[in-house]
């Protein structure tokens, strides 16, 4: 023998990776084509959210409007603006409140967002109106800009004026964009910018109300902002103001969308996940369907990494196409995400191709492909040359033991990749835990089926529906890959449904029958009486007419919130330290309260020590628990308390809910305004109501929960648009694993279709059989995903929602039917050819 | 005359379920270079599990097989893969060509696999020796049965082999075709010098070879010589 080594080179195996994928192509389309979605699902998100990243960065200036900001929520001391002088004074500032804004000759108020502003703000981005010309003409002319879906709401012109308070002022154009708005908060509270110098005149800024002061700066080019905010900063928290630079504001931005982003990456990742499902299953029969091939090249001498070499390339091959298909497929729809999410978004995203994201497509499409074939692959390093000769040989183990290392990949794949897409160790292992889950139950029932069935045959039934349950359990059957795929993709559709409709019900004020559904906020001490009387007097009653006096934290156990605010070990949360608290004063729980530990108080007469109630996330933020004391300064007196009992607090229920509660008989003559609700039976009510009220009290702020309701589902219907958007992947990948399970099994089948054809079966008994064997792989999917999703969703309602989950009957009288006629659909239009074809044409094309 | 395969006291069993199934018992024979040879017996009497062992497709249990000087158990898989590509021809019953490649590929790949640069011309050269100059792109799907054991036939012949083993060779053949198939075996391997070990239970074909096996139970029941 010359040399026992082989002399093929990689391009020989290359070359034959080539020939055989060549000829194989059409049955590696489905293959490729659950590579692609799964892998456009996954680049389109990734690629919109590192765009949104960097437009937030880009234009972090033009969405704060300066280089940075001193904000606060009181009026200045002498010591913040000693500061605000140092830094060379503030060439811009303002105040912003809400309140109920008027239109004289107009029927209809609103409650907007009143920004005063002086001085050149916005010094980045631009106030946008319509005409262009008002943001620069509003100053002088002493005019307002109204947002411009006001305008379009109640029909104002540039001809109508705006009262705010005390204080008429024209219209000077309609406000389109401004820096520092939310799009969220702008549906509840529109903005309406007026020259800061009729704030006063307006007369709204008094106790109670919930006034922002804003001190804009710009900073000449190369000013260090994160040194100037790291000084500056720790100074103005103690003087309870706050510094916020353009960067830090975008970062935090960023954070917030990275979490939204996290949540559509997980959405893509599961339908990535299907796809995968598809992978293994086509490369399953595939690989089956080559071992032949694989013994006759090992019988000429193909060595057995030549053969599995051969089938790696190929598949390796089709997951570099499918990456490159997949990564543009994904570009080109991230274009639509900027048009789904419009009003969602903080920036106007400018999409760009991101070298890394496009890297990550094609990469993930070669890992993906080759992991997710390996199972079956290693098969043909295992299949023995005698097969060649039709001799059967027994099972290797060594087999088995790789084909556990691969499966150890594949959930190892699975943790990092989720870890990577969420950044959290818990909720990664959760996430995979939760698919692991999904995927044992679908397959325990695709199992438990095939047992029951076998063990319970109806042996009386008639032949078509016989043999068409056979076909569910025989060898070979696709029960099991069908079953996971249809309930998966069924699981995610119904589940991401049922989730839309548990956020809508608890926002929803349906069913919450004795809830207020308007609010009347800066209701002053005095005003009560006569305000309750307008409620009454329009046939409205008055549900709650609660005191509210505002204070602010001085120390707890006896160190100050300055000590604390020192301390760098204290695990106390800013916002306890910084925030001024609304309280209120009762002798009984609300309805949205359960008291979880401690005492509940009703009264107190002249305490030394007063005892009161905190909420459950006090506790967890303050850190302290019952007996700890905490001195409040209401208003430059110091009251020392002492905490005598916890509650929970339903804060999702719309009426107003506190943090923290005092015992009646301390507070009556404390400084004080008053919160008023009412619920009005419709919208014409409400408006006249709402006219009424803001006619006679300017200073009152009237929240209509109808309104905010509707925006609240608004957005919800847009994020689930979004949601359906990404599930709409799941379903066509869960397609596609269906096309490819049919396809795949189609040669069992259409064996033994014409086998039945030759002896005499008629073309209606060989549908029917198929159709019942779809159907009950369809039927079995379908109601195995739906339950899935069932009890998935009422652990998310119990755990996550805390609310009640009524389930909704759109899954099974839409879905249920829809993908099991699907499923019927698909099987049948691949057997078609059995039907109208004579047998041995039939056998003879499909035989190779 | 040199010895091309000496098999020496074989013995192969499989497990089947929880029991040993004994295949081939105590089977000594061998084989000269250039000689024509047949193993017949009933079907299930291990004559195609012979022929993998002498191939080197599987080990034996016990005994030994030496395959062109090379003792084939001091071989692992690979080299016994390659000993296979360097020196042995395969013509299988059911004609096992590759169904995604083309005759011409067929019948190109072993030469391939030794890394032979023009073994797209040796290839051409064989299909018209055998009669399918016309076919060469054509894929098996593409040929009648007859063709496709052609095909195997010259993809046989193409690495020169010092050996060939043939399994039932005309087994899925009508008799027509069946003798053409026999005909063009014996030709080339006449021109070529090969040794023929043929696999058959068909007695009109193993008379035409130089000696025969009778297999029964998977032992010899007798070694006759052909005039």
């Amino acid at each position: 023998m010359s040399s026992n080594k082989s002399r093929v080179s990689f391009s020989w195996l290359f070359k034959m990776a080539w020939r055989d994928g060549k000829a194989s192509g059409r049955k590696l389309i489905l293959f490729m084509a659950s590579i692609v979605l799964g892998i456009a699902a996954v680049v389109s998100i990734q690629s919109f959210g590192e765009n949104l990243k960097d437009n937030i960065g880009l234009q972090s200036k033009a969405m704060m409007g300066a280089d940075f900001k001193i904000d606060l929520d009181q009026e200045p001391t002498e010591d913040v603006l000693s500061i605000i002088d140092s830094l060379g004074g503030a060439q811009a500032r303002e105040i912003g409140f809400t309140s109920m804004a008027a239109f004289p000759g107009k029927d209809g108020t609103k409650l907007v967002q009143v920004r005063g502003i002086e001085g050149g703000f916005p010094f980045y981005g631009e106030l946008e109106t319509i005409p262009e010309e008002a943001a620069q003409t509003y100053q002088q002319e002493g005019g307002a800009l109204v947002d411009v879906t006001v305008m379009t709401q109640l029909g104002l012109t540039t001809d109508d004026s705006i009262k705010v308070g005390e204080v008429i002022l024209p219209i000077s154009g309609a406000l389109r964009s401004i820096p520092g708005s939310n799009s969220f908060f702008s549906s509840v509270a529109p903005p309406a910018v007026i020259p800061y110098r009729f704030i006063e005149e307006s007369g709204l800024v008094q106790t109670g109300s919930r006034i922002s002061y804003d001190y804009y700066f710009t900073a000449p080019s190369g000013t260090d902002l994160e040194r100037l905010d790291e000084v500056l900063d720790p100074q103005l928290d103690r003087l309870e103001a706050d510094l916020d630079t353009h960067t830090s504001t975008s970062e935090r931005l960023g954070r917030r969308y990275d979490n939204f982003g996290k949540f559509l990456n997980l959405v893509a990742f599961v339908a990535l996940l299907l796809g995968c499902v598809g992978i293994a299953s086509a490369i399953n029969i595939y690989i089956k369907g080559k071992l032949r091939a694989v013994a006759v090249l090992k019988c000429l001498g193909a060595t057995k990494r030549q053969t599995f070499m051969i089938y790696l390339l190929q598949i390796a091959g089709m997951g570099f196409l499918g990456g490159i298909i997949g990564t543009i497929a994904g570009l080109i729809l991230q274009q639509l995400f900027p048009l789904l999410l419009e009003d969602l978004l903080p920036v106007d995203i400018q999409m760009a191709f991101k070298p890394q994201i496009i890297l990550l497509g094609v990469l993930l499409g070669i890992f993906m492909a080759v992991l997710f074939a390996l199972v079956p692959l290693i098969g043909t390093l295992y299949i023995s040359p005698l097969q060649a000769l039709r001799v059967q040989t027994n099972g290797n183990k060594k087999k088995g033991k790789a084909e556990l290392a691969v499966l150890g990949g594949i959930f190892l794949f699975i943790l990092l990749f989720s870890y990577w897409l969420l950044q959290d160790w818990k909720y990664s292992l959760a996430f995979v835990f939760g698919i692991v889950v999904t995927f044992s139950i679908l397959a325990g029932i695709a199992r438990l089926f095939m047992k029951v069935t076998r063990d319970n045959f109806p042996t009386g039934w008639g032949f078509p529906a016989r043999q068409s349950l056979q076909n569910l359990f025989r060898p070979q059957n696709q029960t099991l890959t069908l079953v996971l795929a249809i309930g998966v993709g069924t699981f995610l559709i119904s589940t991401l449904y049922f989730t839309k409709d548990l956020l809508l019900a608890q926002a929803s004020l349906e069913g919450q029958n004795n809830s207020p559904n308007m609010i009347l906020l800066d209701v002053q001490a005095g005003q009560e009486k006569e305000v309750e009387q307008t409620i009454r007097d329009s046939g409205n009653p008055v549900l709650d007419d609660i005191p509210i006096v505002t204070m602010r934290v001085q120390s707890i156990d006896g160190r100050t919130v300055n000590q604390i605010r020192e301390d760098s070990t204290s695990g106390i949360n800013r916002w306890v330290l910084n925030h001024e608290f609304r309280v209120t004063y009762r002798d009984a729980l609300s309805d949205s309260e359960v008291l979880t530990s401690g005492e509940w108080v009703p009264e107190v007469e002249e305490p030394d020590l007063i005892p009161i109630s905190v909420s459950d996330n006090f506790v967890e933020d303050a850190l302290v628990s019952l007996g700890d004391r905490i001195s409040f300064n209401v208003q430059g007196v110091v009251m020392n308390t002492e905490v005598r009992s916890i509650r929970t607090v339903d804060w999702s229920q719309m009426q107003p809910n506190f943090t923290i509660v005092f015992p009646k008989g301390v507070l009556e003559s404390a400084p004080q305004f008053r919160v008023i609700t009412t619920k009005v039976p419709n919208e014409d009510a409400s408006a006249a109501l709402q006219q009424e009220l803001v006619r006679l009290f300017p200073n009152i702020s009237i929240l209509d929960l109808r309104q905010i309701i509707t925006v609240v589902e608004g957005l919800l219907n847009k994020i689930a648009w979004l949601i359906n958007f990404m599930a709409f992947f799941s379903i066509i990948t869960g397609i596609i694993v269906l096309l490819g399970a049919v396809r795949t099994s189609k040669f069992q089948r259409i064996k033994e279709s014409v086998l039945l054809r030759t002896l005499g079966a008629r073309s209606n008994q060989i549908l029917k059989i198929l159709a019942l064997e779809y159907f009950y792989l369809g039927a079995l999917g379908t109601l195995s995903g739906i339950l899935l999703s069932l009890i998935s969703s009422q652990l998310l309602a119990w755990l996550l929602f805390d609310t009640a989950f009524v389930p909704s009957i759109f899954p099974l009288l839409v879905l249920f039917p829809a993908i099991t006629i699907l499923v019927i659909f698909i099987g049948l239009t691949n057997s078609i050819s059995v039907i109208k074809s004579p047998p041995l044409e039939v056998l003879r094309k499909e035989s190779y | 005359m040199t010895k091309i395969l000496n098999v020496h006291n074989l013995e192969k069993s499989y497990s089947s379920g929880s029991k040993q199934l004994t295949v081939l018992h105590d089977i000594t024979f061998d084989v000269e270079e250039k000689e024509t040879f047949a193993i017949v017996g009933p079907s299930g009497s291990g004559k195609t599990t012979l022929l993998g062992l002498c191939a080197g497709l599987d080990r034996p249990d016990t005994g030994s097989i030496e395959l062109c000087g090379t003792e084939l158990s001091s071989l692992s898989e690979d080299e016994r893969a390659v000993l296979r590509n360097q020196k042995v021809g395969f013509v299988f019953q059911d004609f096992q060509l590759l169904p995604t490649l083309t005759a011409l590929e067929n019948v190109a790949v072993p030469l391939e696999l030794q890394g032979a640069k023009d073994a797209s011309e040796a290839a051409k050269v064989l299909l018209e020796k055998v009669g399918l100059g016309g076919r060469f792109d054509h894929y098996p799907s593409q040929l009648s049965g007859g063709e496709q054991q052609r095909v195997a036939v010259a993809r046989a012949f193409s690495n020169r082999p010092s050996i060939l083993f043939a399994d039932e060779p005309t087994g899925n053949l009508d008799a027509e075709t069946g003798e053409r198939i026999i005909e063009l075996l014996f030709n080339l391997n006449r021109e070529a010098g090969t040794t023929l070990v043929i696999v058959t239970h068909d007695l009109d074909l193993a008379k035409m070879t130089q000696r025969i096996l009778r297999l029964k139970g998977g032992k010899i029941m007798e070694t006759n010589e052909q005039q």
